[in-house]
Parts: structure tokens; sequence; C-alpha cells
């Protein structure tokens, strides 16, 4: 017998492609959810694992808050150029266009609620019954307890509370008409893996994760990019820093970490040594304890 | 550095959540601005220290209640090791949680109370961890404090335990006392027990062998997806893509194409960019044979000199999850890994009581109930049996009425 050394990232990567797989031959109309950030950008490398030479038999939908990092939008733009697939983008302007949702005013305003809506109408609109996302168990502590594949009902709505029993590694994903279903092939990887994996497959990742030099406000104890979506008035005082940023999500809620980290391994030994989870400088998950919870019972990602 | 996957049963009076939480703060695994939220909560132990149950405690009914209600899933990491934590709750309106947390550990840790020793719970959390075939299992005789590091109270417990253990045929059994609360051997040994000459939770948890090579013969590969570009250039191309789920397949092996029946060679392995010599249990990959046969997903790919049983008729342990009771006049779905067919309950031969482990005879079958049924399947499957093969000896039952999961099979025998 051949020896082999099956490493702790080769069998999260060969849980996620077996995940995909049951994605692909369970649902009529799966959609994979791409928001720029290295999670997502870490799904499409397993989606290429799983399915090359094959196409992808999933489009990619990027729900497009119209307050991206200009980074992130290249980004995108290139990988979806380079892997050949399809993107479908949702637009919150859109929808505040439309009517469906009123943009928030006031100093904290964010377009991060109103995404819930675009997405919601995405999924409706190209029906779409099995929505494949990047969330992680160790985010954050309601996410710790959801389903690999999580069943969300017609409005969008997770119920933690009737969550079916996910056993061995058999994916149930029977749904009634109107159901849609979230799948998290990585909800057993942690901010570290995820980074180790992007090490070892050396992927490409947009330029705001490493150092570089930005215009930066405080808020809440917390650095934001200075930009024009964020509602700024006299008492902000503008600093040039050295920052990067440990998630990618809309400007407006945000928030960078002061470093010097250029390369991926200086990363790593700052996530390493680093005392403050990543969802830590998401501004949306501190309004309550039970934050991302409720969003996620709303139809949140 | 490879992965353990461990589960934990216990109810909230053992200190589980408190033990988890231990494992989790001595491991520098509790953030800063999580231990900021900690400190916030209006929960203490009553020294006014933190209260670390409340880190696994993740849904708001759950902190309302302070109990676990769900299976919660934590993340650790030493310089030797990955650890998953399925964290279970403990009561027996929560015996599906624990079915559900105990069906991917690879070691299960049972927490004794010192003060109360083998009890009824004890039982039943033991009797799980026997029905679900993991391997290793530690007893940890927890509070240990609480009984002034009694060694005589730690002996008299594991000669109880042992008896239970024989009974349940448990094989790999290593015994630890500890304090959750004071973290006596969890993360270091402690010095408040000097006659214990073991090593601490995390040290045996870091050692403990996973035998992540499987050895057996048994080789299969449930058929998830088929591969086929049709492009130019590739033509002809036709893979098979799929998780093997144990044993291995080198080049060359002759292979059995189930439920068809044919015969061919594999003739290539493929994982995204390389080729392959062999492909081992765990990897997903894709396989080409040398044959043109038809085989779509659902279908598995096996060693052909070590056939798995194949019978429509298969008697089974079944554990029920759902609060509609099991009815046997009505068709449900089988899922057993890939494939899914039609079935029905054919017969109730005996439940369990899981507090006493009497078998008894039982017309219904109700929300957490566990015991021997007959299953009658549309299409014959081709699965091996659980304690031989857990993988391919495992089924979920799915009410087409609702779509939820109603039932865990774990299949015992062919019937003939």
């Amino acid at each position: 017998m051949s020896t082999y050394n099956f490493d702790y990232l080769d069998e999260l990567e060969a849980e996620a492609i077996h995940i995909l797989r049951e994605v692909a031959g369970q649902f009529e109309k799966p959609a994979l959810l791409f928001s720029g950030g290295k999670d997502s950008i870490t799904l499409v490398r397993l989606a290429e694992k799983a399915f090359r030479p094959g196409k992808f038999p999933f489009p990619l939908v990027h729900i497009d808050t119209g307050h991206n990092f200009e980074e992130t939008i290249t980004y995108r733009d290139q990988m979806v150029e380079r892997i050949g697939e399809k993107l479908i983008i949702g637009s919150v302007q859109e929808s505040i266009d439309q009517g469906k949702v009123v943009e928030q005013t006031g100093k904290n305003a964010s377009r991060n609620a109103l995404q819930t809506v675009t997405l919601l109408d995405t999924i409706a609109k190209y029906q779409f019954d099995a929505c494949i996302g990047g969330a992680r168990r160790d985010e954050e502590k309601a996410r710790a307890k959801e389903r690999i594949f999580s069943v969300r009902d017609e409005f969008g709505q997770w119920d933690p509370k009737r969550q079916r029993p996910e056993l061995w590694n058999i994916y149930n994903g029977k749904i009634h008409k109107g159901e849609n279903i979230r799948v998290f092939p990585i909800s057993n990887w942690t901010e570290l893996d995820v980074w180790n994996y992007i090490r070892r497959e050396k992927i490409d990742l947009p330029s705001i994760y490493f150092s570089h030099e930005r215009d930066c406000i405080t808020r809440n104890g917390q650095l934001m990019a200075a930009s024009p979506f964020l509602n700024m008035d006299d008492e902000d005082v503008v600093e040039r820093k050295q920052v990067r940023f440990r998630t990618v999500g809309d400007m407006s809620c945000t928030a960078a970490v002061e470093s010097d980290a250029t390369l991926i391994d200086d990363i790593i030994s700052e996530i390493s040594a680093s005392k403050i989870s990543e969802r830590g400088a998401r501004l949306d998950d501190k309004v309550s304890e039970a934050a991302m919870e409720d969003r996620k019972k709303g139809g949140y990602f | 550095m490879n992965i353990l996957k461990f589960f934990t049963a216990g109810s909230v009076d053992d200190g589980k959540s408190t033990l988890i939480g231990r494992l989790l703060y001595d491991t520098d695994s509790i953030l800063a601005d999580q231990l900021e939220a900690l400190q916030s909560s209006n929960r203490k132990n009553d020294d006014g220290t933190i209260d670390l149950a409340i880190l696994t405690d993740g849904l708001r009914a759950e902190r309302e209640q302070g109990i676990t209600i769900d299976v919660a899933y934590k993340y650790f990491q030493t310089e030797k090791r990955k650890f998953i934590i399925a964290d279970t709750p403990g009561h027996i309106q929560y015996t599906r949680n624990m079915v559900t947390g105990a069906s991917t550990a690879n070691l299960a840790i049972i927490l004794i109370d010192a003060r109360n020793g083998v009890v009824e719970q004890t039982i039943r959390h033991s009797y799980i961890v026997s029905l679900l075939g993991i391997k290793h299992v530690v007893v940890c005789i927890n509070k240990m404090d609480m009984v002034d590091y009694s060694e005589t109270i730690y002996s008299s417990i594991i000669e109880k335990y042992k008896i239970l253990a024989q009974q349940l045929k448990l094989a790999d059994i290593t015994y630890i006392p500890v304090s959750a609360l004071k973290g006596d051997n969890v993360a270091q040994t402690s010095e408040n027990m000097d006659w214990y000459e073991g090593e601490s939770l995390l040290h045996f948890l870091e050692k403990v062998d996973t035998d992540s090579l499987d050895k057996s013969q048994l080789a299969r590969m449930p058929v998830q997806w088929v591969v086929r570009p049709q492009t130019e250039e590739l033509h002809d191309y036709r893979g098979y893509a799929g998780r093997v789920l144990s044993g291995t397949f080198n080049l060359n092996d002759k292979v059995t194409v189930l439920p068809s029946g044919a015969s061919s060679t594999v003739e290539k392995i493929e994982f995204f960019d390389q080729a392959l010599d062999a492909a081992h249990a765990g990897q997903s990959v894709i396989i080409h044979l040398k044959d043109d046969v038809d085989i779509s997903r659902g279908d598995s790919i096996v060693n052909a000199s070590a056939l798995p049983q194949e019978s429509k008729l298969i008697e089974a342990d079944l554990c029920w999850m759902d609060t509609r009771a099991l009815d046997t006049s009505i068709m449900y779905n089988i899922q057993h890994n890939s494939k899914i067919t039609k079935c029905k309950i054919s017969e109730i031969l005996h439940k369990v009581d899981i507090n006493t482990l009497e078998k008894h005879a039982a017309e219904e079958f109700k929300l957490n109930d566990i015991g021997r049924v007959i299953v009658k399947t549309a299409d014959a499957l081709a699965f091996d049996l659980y304690d031989d093969n857990r993988a391919n000896g495992s089924a979920i039952l799915v009410d087409p009425r609702t779509n939820l999961t109603v039932g865990a099979l774990m299949f015992r025998a062919a019937v003939e």
C-alpha cells in the first residue's frame, strides 16, 4: 500500500468538495454566493477542485451593496474572467431605486441590513433552491449551531429550533417549493485554516487584505476607511494609517486593523497572535448578544 | 497535524459546558472580544469568576434557560492537533441531539459527577456511545474538587463503570479525574491529585491514535456526480466524482459497480490537476474506469473482491428524531450516502430502555426512542454492517410529508 499523509487541510478540503458535489447532485438550481471575501474565494477554489475539468453546475451570485471596496470589484471581474463561469449580480442600489428598501440615515448608516432584501429577491428571481455560502461555525456562536445544509422558509427565515439533525456525512437536501437551502461547505474551518489553505494553494486575494496606507476615521473604537459611503461630519478626524482588512464586507461596516502584514506569512503570524476575533471587526455583530441569530432568522447569509 | 473529532456526553449538572469552556480557555482559544462579551454577561459562578459554560451556549433560548439544546460545534487547535468538538445536551429529551453529535465523532468524553458516581444518565450516554460505535472513550470523573480529590471515591466509580463498559462492549476506555471548574487535569496535570499517574485530558486528546489510514479492504466510493465536460478536446471524458468512504482504490484494481454488478478496472484517478496512484478513505477524487459502463449518481464503485451486502430487507437500529411518531403504514425515503430510495419500517423488533438497557416489545416509536427494526427498501441497498464500516453502514430516514430527517439507522444484518 502506498503511504499517504492526509493533513488536516486535506481533510477539510475533501469534506468541502464532498458537500459541493452533494449540492450539484441534489439540487436543480443552485448558486454560489460570492462576496469577494477570502471565504468565498476559497469556495471558488474548492468548486474548481470538485468539478474541473467540467463547468461549475452553478453560477456565482454577488449581492452588490454599491458600497464596495474598489479592489474587491476589480478582483471579482478578473477572477470571473479567469475561471470562465457565469456571474449574476444582485444590486442593493436597484432595490433602493425600486423602493423595496429605504436607505438608512444617521451617522452609523450602513447598507449591510438592506442586502438581505436584495439577496431574497435575487433568490426568488432566479428560483435558486440552494445557495452556497462561505460562513464558518467558528465565526459566531449562533453560527456554531447551524447545519451544513440549513433550510430557509419561503421568507428566507432560519428557524434554529426546527433544524434537521445532520448525521454522519449524509446531507438531507429535500425541500418544499418556495423553500431553499443555504449550504456551508467550510463550516468546520477556522479563520486560520482558511489562511493556511490560501497560503498552501497560493490563492490570489484582493489587495485590501494586505497592509496598505489609507485615510481612516475612528468610529466606536474601530478604524473605518474614510469613504463617501460613510456619513462623516466635523467630529470625524481623518488620519493616514497603515492598515489591512480581516473581512471584506460593505465599506460602511467593515473595520480595518492597523497592520504591517504585507505577506500571507505575516498575516498568519498576526492572526495566530491576535486576541480579537475576526467578527470583532464587524460593527454589525455588536448590536446585541443575539445580533447574528436575529439577522440569520431574517434571511441573512 | 490531523483532526480529532470528539463529542461530549454529560448534563449541565456534570459541568460539561464548563469542561469545554475550560479546554478552550486553557488552550488560549478564547479571544479578547469574546472574553469581553463573557465578562459583561450577567452569569457568573458563585465565586464571581467567569462562567465558562456561556461559551458554548449559542442560541438565545439556551442562554435564557442556561442549558444546551442543540449541537454546537467548537474548534480549537494546539501545536499537535486540530480539534472539533460536538457539544450536545445530555438530558433524555435531547437524545437525538446526542446521537447526531456522536455520529461524526471518533472519540467520546463521558462525564461523571464524582459526588454521584455512575447514575442513570451515565448508562444512557454510554449506551449511545456504544450504539454509534465510537472507538475511543474517555471517562472524566469531574468535580473532584468537591470530593476532596479523593482517590478512593475515584477508584470506586471506575470499578462500577467497568461493569457497565463490559456490558456495552466498550473497548478502549481511559479514565481521568478532573475538575473542569478549577482546571485540574484538564490542560495540565494537577498537583491536587498526586495519586493520579496518567496524563491530563488535553495531552491524551493530543496523542490518541485516530488511525486516519483505513486499512480495510472495503474500498467503497458512492458516485456523487458524473463529470462530463463535453468540450471538443475532452469529448470522451467521463469521470466519476465521489469521496472514498473506506479502504483504498489503486490503479488497475478490479472493481464492481453496484447495483448493476458490472465489472471494470480503475484506469485513472484524478484530483484536480494531479493524477494519483491511489485514492484512500476520506479523499474526494474522480475515478475513471477502463470499460464503458452506465453509472449515475447513487451508484457505488466497490472493491470486486470484497463486495458489500445487497438487500431490500435490512435489520437495523433506529433512533427516532421527530416529534411525529413513526408510522409503519407509510413510506419514508431512506438516504444511504448518495442513494435515495423509498422504504417502510416493516417491523419493530424491540425497543431499548436506554436508562436500564432493558429490551422490550413495542408497538410505537416516538421522539428519542431507540430500538431494532426491519427496514424494507424499494431498491436494494449495497451496504456494510455498521460495526464493520460505519460510513457504509448508516442511513437516514426522511419523511416525505415534511422533508424532515426523522430517523437515524445503523445496519446490523441483512435479512435472509
